[in-house]
């Protein structure tokens, strides 16, 4: 499996592309960068460095980064030509929860709403 | 057929390689079983985001009782979140020292792993006993069930995952670090670099939005 040409191969989810020295630096690029994106959601969620409206949009958007430097630097899942099974089957995991999510918040919402114009 | 022989197919004969996308061939053991975990994993993450709508749903439920303003203590959750990050990184240094054949090496990054993850499940269960012991149990209202079953969930994950590595550290031991070994030391480290990625949504949605 260990040649030039395996750029062609499927990729293993976990599994760096090239086993190289520059792999520790990878893990470490990794931890520095989740790290400083956990301290900043700390600060941000109790402080009002963001405009406080708009710190919970704040929030989401640092943890969807560090979700997304968890899958790069620790999972391995890349954006190569070799990486299409772990992707697609990402995005439909990510389909699937958002739609759980979402869903469930709208319509519990949109029953709460309607409760509350029951005259009583 | 063995597990051995199955082993030996898909290597050794670099015409038969797979070429991904359907081509060439079979893809080899590990990337079948990583795949396959990978799948596991994600479904994993749908448990995850229906607790995680439960809570959405019902956090501001508190029916008179404590909000989660009263109850978090958000220097408590960053030593927690510091746990966990350090602990899915050593992971990472232990699972590249298995690839390297470096058994001792695996072993110690194994061990501070198992640190972390116990000092995590000690800060969590110490928070737990003392939100039950103020009387702010999972039944008090149907915020604090919510609360309880999201995170509990991700604690016994973790729990799970500690046990699971105390397994795997006494089989590279046992067995050394042979292909089937391997392979369940890389579903493991995706196991527990997963159940990190949990927990930045349960850091973020239920403990620093909950204490705002």
């Amino acid at each position: 499996m260990d040649g030039d040409d395996r750029v062609f191969d499927d990729r293993t989810p976990g599994v760096e592309e090239y086993e190289s020295t520059a792999s520790y630096l990878s893990y470490t690029a990794g931890l520095g960068l989740a790290v400083l994106l956990t301290i900043v959601s700390f600060v941000v969620a109790q402080t009002n460095l963001l405009w406080p409206p708009g710190i919970p949009v704040g929030l989401i958007v640092l943890a969807f980064a560090q979700i997304g430097v968890h899958l790069v630097f620790f999972l391995h899942i890349g954006t190569g030509p070799d990486h299409t099974n772990n992707v697609i089957a990402l995005a439909f995991g990510v389909f699937i929860v958002f739609l759980v999510i979402v869903g469930s918040v709208w319509i519990i919402a949109n029953l709460n709403w309607n409760m509350m114009d029951i005259p009583r | 057929m063995t597990i051995a022989a199955l082993d030996t197919v898909p290597t050794g004969v670099p015409t038969e390689l797979a070429r991904g996308r359907g081509g060439g061939g079979p893809a080899s053991t590990r990337t079948v079983v990583a795949y396959g975990f990978w799948i596991f994993l994600l479904s994993d993450f749908i448990l995850f985001a229906g607790l995680f709508a439960a809570h959405a749903v019902l956090s501001g439920n508190t029916a008179g009782g404590p909000t989660g303003a009263e109850l978090f203590n958000l220097r408590n959750v960053f030593i927690e979140t510091m746990c966990l990050l350090f602990s899915s990184y050593t992971c990472g240094l232990g699972a590249l020292s298995a690839e390297r054949r470096q058994p001792a090496r695996f072993l110690i990054f194994a061990a501070l792993t198992l640190v972390l993850g116990a000092a995590f499940l000690v800060i969590e269960s110490t928070e737990f006993a003392g939100m039950v012991s103020k009387g702010a149990g999972p039944s008090r209202s149907a915020f604090l069930s919510a609360f309880f079953t999201l995170v509990g969930t991700h604690g016994v994950h973790v729990t799970g995952g500690l046990l699971w590595l105390v397994y795997m550290a006494a089989q590279v031991v046992a067995k050394g670090l042979r292909p089937q070994v391997l392979r369940r030391l890389l579903c493991w480290s995706l196991f527990w670099h997963a159940l990190d990625i949990v927990w930045v949504g349960v850091f973020t949605l239920v403990y620093l939005m909950g204490a705002r």
